[in-house]
């Protein structure tokens, strides 16, 4: 059985890496007793698999992660303990938030998650933000320089931007909210601040929301999945 | 001010690693703050990746935080990046348990693992805000403590450490934290630090350098004199008689960020008699002490268990020779609670076939490589530095492994030994060459890494007054290898830098004057010197001549019997007729026995702490001479008594 999880990534543990956290997942599934299938061959590993690398430093309210659950080895009544289990024993700011069993036809998060939402807040007031906001908004393109495999290339990023939003931040800053899409390829939150002259500069970064676009409407990486228990508490965003 | 996380965290996103910084692993603890414990800062001065596996400060941690009176918090050298910070942005040093800034802490306590990091130790002082020399600090400040093997020659930091803690840690860090208490408690104002430091120095295994006085004699050796009739002549490490009664750690700490050692570590026994001179560590840390087969299998599955690992290393000096290495190893692998995921590794190999036959039962599926270490190129010089394995056990080894799937050899030398000529030298060479040529009958894929180091005599081993090399010596006998192993294919040589060597040797053997160069080459810039990026030997001659010492006086320069030598006052547990009589044997090529398995020559490790080798066999090893230098077809009538005596002390 595939098993789907939401969970958070708040306070100091924001300066672990995705790698990292991914071998802290490894080890509390192992400590929790939940038995996972692992993967043939020579290397047998288990199968987990994580959906979109968070910056390290940054913040969130939606992380997504998929395993597989050997159920056959686990009665179903323990099943639905699994999230308060779970965050008992993840380090502190990890909480899970959410749990839906996946159905058959199976797409990984990293393919289907569509656009995530990101809070920014930038060292820049709030009146030279709006200006900002209102010049990327109304550009019909933005051309950006990267890197990639070692050569330079020129992307432009405007038809990443979808939505975004300006509001007062603390001690003369203010905050961004951002939906940026994640395919073909992720725009980085870092990606968007270049977007336009001159640069914003990034004081903290939270993911907010992840979303799929399945053509009529946006829906969570969970409402694709089947609650296991109806008195789950599953805010469905 | 209790904790500087408010204003560090808005650094970390500009620093390498920041997972370094946050604390919150599994067995973390949050201590109280409560004013009346006396609160200790065990401090690693290395990277977190370094010294967050430490088993001995893991070991203290959980013994003074289980303790009433006590508290313990972490602490690590900040990266070269964060110190930046740290230093324009006022950030003191801090504990990653809380970030409590280090100076509110009643001592800060440091593991000396390696001379080259002492320059780091003055370097976390000043971040946390102390006056480096000793002299210089008053009641307001914490005291500065520190132990490890590094400890056996002190005097180097014998003006900045408060107290040295000489041998296992477990029970004076208990006696420490008491003597601290009660002081702490009086409360009255004519307290002052000094009198703190000589209660502490007549703690059995405690050495306090401000209650002896230096004097040099006209060949400039120093001599310690002790200041108050009641401060100890000779101070005697401290010995933990039975590993049973200390099952820590009993909570690993589990990073959360990729650290070294990066599993469960199950000390299996501690001290070892093998008796390689070279050998610091098992000639310190005598008499061998075995853990129950029982009790480490407790460990074992208790400690997979808590810390969710899929790896635990079974660690001692030399692991092969714990009794039932085979038995705990199996039964662990096979254990139905592991589910076959749990992989067991043996960090210190025995070059024998017999080893790898335990190392090809556990490591199903992962025989990247083995390593294993012969010393010496040649069987004289094997004699000479007491490692006797035959040229025949190694090769066995690395055939049983190569057979076994390994592809991979990686074997470890030491160059500058007493009475090396270039033959031995050249016979590294040549025992690689002859590995790789068993591996090729196996695998194409054979390859031998020669990993070699060059020799530091240290304190408290039969070589301790053996003159090192110099730096051109050893330069030129790395050169020599690499042209003779440019011969053979799949030979891949490594060596550690002669000049490192140089300033390991000087601070190994050095005394008190070195303080001040280690001063001046920390204040100019000199720190992470164990880290080859930024060693610079440049910073050590200008310090040493700044001062009017010579690097060749403290390293190159043989001693002769008479000679005092800066550790003298401190006791290792070996007799120094013992040390002298083994430096004569070495230079006359004779070896010794592994004294677990023959009558005892009393090497003075067990008198007086009224207690034996605890071995749960009394027949040696199976699988080859190795180690052992013994008739083995005997090996099971040697008399042993193999219990703790009653504590005649």
């Amino acid at each position: 059985m595939i098993v789907r999880l939401r969970t958070t990534k708040i306070g100091k543990i924001r300066f672990a890496s995705h790698r990292d956290i991914a071998k802290v997942w490894e080890r509390s599934l192992r400590r929790a007793e939940i038995p996972l299938v692992y993967s043939e061959g020579f290397h047998p590993r288990p199968k987990i698999s994580f959906g979109l690398a968070l910056p390290t430093g940054a913040e969130s309210e939606c992380e997504y992660l998929d395993f597989h659950l050997d159920d056959k080895k686990y009665e179903n009544s323990k099943i639905v303990a699994i999230p308060e289990v779970l965050t008992t024993i993840l380090p502190e700011g990890i909480e899970i938030t959410g749990m839906v069993k996946m159905q058959n036809k199976y797409v990984s998060l990293q393919q289907s998650v569509t656009s995530t939402t990101w809070e920014i807040e930038v060292e820049e007031n709030k009146e030279f933000v709006d200006e900002w906001v209102d010049h990327v908004l109304s550009s019909e393109e933005l051309i950006i320089k990267r890197t990639r495999k070692g050569k330079e290339v020129v992307d432009d990023i405007r038809p990443y931007i979808r939505e975004i939003s300006v509001g007062q931040g603390d001690l003369n800053r203010s905050t961004l909210q951002a939906e940026l899409k994640t395919q073909p390829r992720s725009l980085r939150p870092s990606e968007f601040l270049a977007s336009a002259q001159p640069n914003l500069t990034m004081a903290r970064l939270r993911r907010l929301k992840q979303f799929i676009d399945t053509g009529d409407n946006e829906i969570g990486p969970l409402e694709l999945g089947e609650r296991l228990n109806s008195d789950q508490e599953l805010c469905p965003s | 001010m209790s904790s500087v996380w408010e204003t560090l965290e808005k650094f970390l996103d500009n620093v390498e690693k920041p997972a370094r910084y946050i604390g919150l692993e599994h067995g973390a603890q949050r201590p109280p703050h409560l004013e009346s414990n006396i609160s200790w800062l065990l401090t690693y001065p290395d990277v977190y990746e370094v010294g967050l596996p430490n088993q001995g400060l893991q070991i203290l941690y959980e013994i003074l935080n289980e303790s009433p009176i006590a508290e313990a918090e972490r602490a690590y050298a900040p990266w070269v990046d964060l110190e930046r910070i740290m230093r324009s942005e006022l950030i003191p040093l801090f504990s990653v348990d809380t970030h409590r800034p280090a100076s509110e802490f009643d001592v800060i306590a440091f593991n000396l693992s390696s001379e080259l990091v002492y320059t780091n130790l003055i370097n976390c002082i000043d971040l946390a805000g102390v006056p480096i020399k000793s002299s210089e600090r008053t009641e307001e400040h914490p005291l500065i403590g520190a132990g490890g093997h590094c400890v056996y020659n002190p005097e180097p930091l014998a003006n900045i450490v408060d107290f040295f803690a000489l041998g296992d840690g477990e029970e004076v860090i208990t006696d420490i934290t008491k003597v601290m208490h009660e002081f702490k408690s009086l409360e009255s104002n004519s307290q002052d630090r000094r009198d703190l430091l000589h209660q502490l120095s007549k703690i059995e295994g405690v050495y306090v350098p401000s209650m002896y006085e230096a004097t040099y004699n006209n060949e400039g050796v120093q001599v310690l004199e002790p200041l108050f009739d009641d401060v100890p002549k000779l101070i005697e490490k401290r010995t933990i008689v039975d590993l049973e009664d200390w099952p820590y750690p009993k909570e690993q700490l589990v990073p959360i960020t990729e650290v070294v050692h990066d599993r469960l570590n199950v000390e299996v026994f501690r001290g070892c008699t093998r008796g390689c001179r070279f050998c610091q560590a098992g000639m310190i840390t005598r008499p061998v002490r075995e853990r129950p087969d029982q009790q480490v299998r407790t460990m074992l599955q208790a400690g997979l268990k808590r810390t969710g690992y899929d790896e635990a290393a079974l660690t001692s000096l030399s692991t092969a020779d714990y009794s039932g290495i085979r038995e705990v190893v199996e039964e662990t692998v096979a254990d139905p609670v592991n589910c076959g995921q749990v992989s067991i590794s043996l960090p210190s190999l025995r070059v024998d076939a017999f080893t790898v036959d335990i190392a090809a039962s556990i490591q199903n599926a992962r025989r990247t490589g083995l390593t294993f270490a012969p010393e010496a190129g040649t069987w004289r010089l094997r004699q000479v530095i007491n490692k006797l394995i035959t040229e025949e056990d190694l090769y066995g080894a690395v055939e049983s492994a190569f057979s076994q799937g390994w592809k991979r050899m990686k074997l470890y030398f030491l160059i500058g030994l007493p009475t090396e000529t270039d033959e031995d030298t050249l016979g590294i060479a040549r025992l690689a060459a002859n590995c790789v040529k068993i591996g090729k009958r196996y695998t194409n894929a054979a390859s031998v890494t020669v990993s070699v180091g060059g020799f530091v005599p240290k304190p408290f081993t039969p070589f301790q007054w053996f003159g090192q090399n110099t730096v051109e010596e050893l330069d030129r006998k790395v050169w020599l290898l690499k042209d003779e192993v440019k011969k053979t294919k799949g030979i891949k040589l490594k060596w550690h830098d002669p000049k490192a060597t140089l300033v390991e040797g000087v601070l190994s053997r050095g005394d008190r004057r070195l303080g001040d160069v280690l001063q001046a080459v920390w204040s100019s810039g000199g720190v992470f010197q164990e880290w080859s990026e930024h060693f610079n030997l440049d910073l050590w001659m200008s310090g040493l001549e700044e001062y009017g010492l010579s690097h060749e006086w403290f390293a190159y320069r043989h001693r002769d019997a008479a000679e005092p030598l800066p550790w003298d006052h401190l006791d290792a547990g070996l007799y120094k007729d013992f040390l002298w009589q083994e430096w004569r044997d070495a230079l006359e090529e004779k070896g010794l026995e592994d004294c677990r398995w023959i009558p005892c020559y009393d090497c003075g490790a067990c008198t007086g702490y009224g207690l034996d080798h605890i071995v749960a066999s009394t027949s040696p090893p199976v699988g080859g001479s190795q180690g052992t230098w013994q008739d083995l077809e005997n090996g099971n009538f040697a008399p042993q008594l193999l219990q703790i005596n009653s504590k005649a002390k």
